[in-house]
């Protein structure tokens, strides 16, 4: 008798635990052909809530780690990647793209890790500095993370816009509840399982599939969320986002490109997610003496 | 020789600054596309000196229309001549302005003091100095973007629109204009309507400099001019420092417009004693931190947290110094409070004194002498509060202080971030390792380490959380004003 194959079932992600939604609910998103792609959560406002105590959680500890650690896990989240590859293209297939089209997508997504794992131990000395004040202090800035930043994922793709916006994102030393493509979930689960196996400490990345309409506001309204990522040419969903975010002054980030393009990505991606810190201190100065000998 | 019994007479002698050379007028019309203009309605509203109540001169209030008029004029410099100007050329016309600051800074910092009730030894060393130095810097990065942002492509936004506070009145016009100008923009700037006058002194002063018409364009008013600009369909960006609550309605206004911005707003820093700080300059920081400015400073230090070993001590020592504080004649070189800039800061200052004490809080004044007219504050302290107590919570804009205690870093640490605010905050102690502890776990933007209320053109400010976004100062200053690609 032929073995029967076992089935996936799709969670999300909250706090490093991959639970169903609390909501209980679940939809079937089609690909092209008709086929169902499974039963993925419809996540709630309860689980947005509970996705954003947990990256709060998270956040201190993430932003205290070094840099140079960052980057490495950064690195490792690639590794995890690459070696699972095969799953991803099929999923990818399985959303309706061709097999050229889904071997390129992950390469890229493996590849844009690489670039953001780099980055982490680089961004203050490229952003910051020492700022040359008139007074006798020691004056200096530098990138600090924001906090829990709220991603809306590129609608369009499974992998690419998901795997780019995250990035910069932790490569910053923030935090994240990331609200997956809605039509195309596979490969957010996916990646969830690569973070949980990448050192990824649990609610630095928390991933929620299900209605954007349905969870954008409790995202963008919720008070301890410090910035939004939006990927999207919707002028209405950018304007609401806009409206929601007032009230505690998120910051609202939004980069309508095409992710599969090798010039979407840079530092700017990065410090867009970070706050900028500027240190005083007085020098001493009291006597005549001066490094001129 | 004075007798042996004869009472030494502490007192100092006034000393007040001449306002002789002042050259003001009696009223003053709206500065649109290079030309005095009066203003549509025909309104004209009084600005006066808070510390005498006596009107200073006549500010025309703009309507809509007006700031219409002011938008176009800006957006036809900026197509016609500005953006295609040589930028080394547009860095040589922001370095003339400044030169011509410098050369009439005295002049600047008397008018500062008469309309905005400042001290003239803050006016003339602060913030003038700083104003002029702001346009000196930020002329020479006018045809050095490139090296600002490297990997990208840099343009200018086009029209910004400007709203300024009352609590530096020149110097935020400086921190506006300045690099708005040395990116290739022009503007339309509103002062506040307190303080309208050292804009249009300014205004004489880019008239004289020969800067090209329509480029700053300042226009005066109240909240509704404000609103007028914000509102307006070809402004591309919107700079605003002021309250928290008018820059949440500004950032509703344009969601969803092409307008960026960039907002400066409220702050409750915290300034915080560590048991092995130098505890005579900490004091002298605290006064510094809390009471410059008559506390209407958006960073101001305005919670206290003392070690609790150290506490009495450091109270007892602060309230010394408080007594010694001279409130009274903004003119007079001995002054260290001046007058509170409106009646109706000063009812606010005054509400809150009543909240601290129906609070439950033990409050504690100088009992220095305070002038009979104009609007005076004297210097305030709040012991017993509570983290959740109003006056610890929100922002007050006025020389009042509240003290807490704690034992551990950890504490103080937790304590100082429990705000919606994030603007700036203070740490004393000796020991660098205890300094970078908490410079780095404190949320915002600027931290000062054994010393307060420092600026300078070429150091970032701006705030984390509900403090606004964006930074004014430095290379990082010029970023509210491009466009990337």
């Amino acid at each position: 008798m032929a073995r029967l194959e076992v089935l996936k079932t799709y969670k999300i992600y909250i706090g490093g635990k991959f639970p169903r939604t609390e909501s209980g609910r679940y939809y079937s998103p089609k690909n092209a052909k008709g086929e169902a792609l499974g039963n993925i959560c419809l996540s709630s406002r309860k689980d947005v809530r509970n996705a954003v105590v947990a990256a709060r959680k998270a956040f201190g500890g993430w932003s205290e780690r070094a840099a140079f650690n960052r980057g490495q896990i950064l690195y490792r989240i690639g590794e995890m990647l690459e070696g699972r590859k095969a799953q991803f293209i099929e999923e990818l297939q399985l959303q309706g793209a061709t097999k050229a089209k889904a071997e390129k997508e992950v390469a890229v997504a493996i590849d844009r890790l690489i670039y953001y794992a780099g980055w982490c131990d680089k961004v203050s000395q490229v952003s910051g500095g020492v700022n040359p004040v008139a007074s006798s202090h020691f004056n200096f800035s530098v990138n600090e993370p924001m906090g829990v930043v709220g991603v809306a994922a590129d609608q369009s793709t499974s992998l690419i816009g998901l795997v780019s916006q995250i990035a910069p994102v932790i490569a910053a030393g923030n935090s994240c509840v990331v609200i997956a493509a809605e039509e195309l979930p596979l490969c957010s689960i996916t990646f969830a399982e690569v973070l949980n196996s990448s050192d990824v400490p649990g609610g630095v990345v928390n991933i929620l599939t299900g209605s954007l309409d349905e969870m954008l506001k409790p995202m963008a309204t919720h008070m301890d969320v410090n910035a939004i990522v939006y990927t999207g040419n919707d002028a209405e969903t950018l304007n609401s986002i806009q409206e929601f975010a007032v009230e505690n002054l998120k910051r609202v980030r939004h980069y309508p490109q095409d992710w599969m393009d090798a010039k979407a990505q840079g530092l700017h991606y990065i410090t867009d997610v970070m706050e900028l810190k500027t240190t005083w201190h007085p020098i001493e100065n009291i006597g005549g003496a001066t490094s001129s000998y | 020789m004075a007798k042996k019994n004869e009472k030494i007479n502490w007192e100092y002698a006034p000393a007040p600054e001449s306002t002789g050379h002042v050259n003001l007028k009696e009223q003053y019309d709206l500065f649109i596309d290079g030309k005095w203009v009066k203003p549509d309605s025909g309104k004209y509203f009084d600005s006066t000196n808070p510390a005498n109540k006596k009107k200073l001169a006549s500010v025309a209030h703009a309507n809509e229309k007006d700031v219409d008029k002011a938008v176009k004029a800006a957006r036809k410099a900026y197509t016609n001549i500005w953006s295609k100007m040589e930028p080394s050329e547009r860095a040589k016309y922001i370095y003339r302005i400044a030169r011509l600051m410098q050369e009439r800074a005295r002049e600047f910092a008397v008018i500062e003091s008469l309309d905005a009730g400042k001290v003239i030894r803050e006016s003339r060393d602060v913030d003038v100095p700083l104003a002029c130095n702001h346009f000196f810097y930020y002329a020479g990065w006018a045809d050095k973007l490139e090296y600002a942002f490297p990997n990208r492509e840099v343009s200018s936004l086009g029209v910004a629109g400007q709203i300024i506070p009352w609590n530096f009145p020149l110097l935020m016009a400086a921190w506006k204009i300045a690099p708005a100008l040395a990116t290739g923009n022009t503007v339309v700037l509103k002062p506040a309507e307190t303080t309208s006058l050292t804009a249009l002194k300014l205004a004489e002063i880019i008239e004289e400099s020969g800067l090209p018409a329509g480029v700053v364009n300042i226009v005066t008013g109240y909240g509704d001019t404000g609103a007028a600009i914000v509102n307006h369909e070809d402004v591309d960006k919107i700079a605003f420092t002021g309250s928290t609550a008018v820059g949440k309605i500004i950032q509703k206004a344009i969601a969803g417009t092409h307008k960026k911005s960039t907002l400066e707003l409220g702050g409750k820093s915290a300034n915080i004693i560590l048991d092995d700080a130098p505890l005579d300059q900490a004091v002298e920081g605290i006064v510094n931190g809390i009471f410059f400015n008559q506390g209407h400073v958006c960073c101001a230090g305005s919670r206290l947290f003392v070690q609790e070993s150290v506490a009495d001590q450091v109270i007892e020592k602060l309230k010394h110094r408080m007594n010694s504080l001279i409130v009274g004649d903004p003119l007079d070189k001995n002054t260290d409070i001046g007058a509170i800039n409106s009646k109706e800061q000063l009812d606010v200052i005054n509400s809150y004194l009543k909240i601290g004490q129906a609070e439950g809080a033990t409050m504690y004044q100088a009992d220095c002498a305070v002038p009979s007219s104009g609007y005076y504050c004297r210097p305030t302290l709040f012991t017993d509060v509570a983290q959740s107590s109003r006056i610890v919570q929100e922002e007050i804009f006025g020389p009042v202080l509240t003290i807490q205690t704690f034992r551990t870093v950890d504490e103080v640490i937790q304590k100082a971030n429990n705000t919606p605010y994030g603007l700036a905050a203070g740490v004393w102690t000796d020991k660098g390792s205890r300094i970078f502890n908490l410079t780095t776990k404190l949320r915002a933007g600027v931290v000062w380490a054994n010393t307060y209320n420092k600026f300078d053109p070429t150091s970032p400010f701006g705030g984390y959380k509900e403090s606004g976004f964006g930074r004014e100062g430095g290379l990082h200053g010029l970023e509210a004003y491009v466009k990337l690609n």
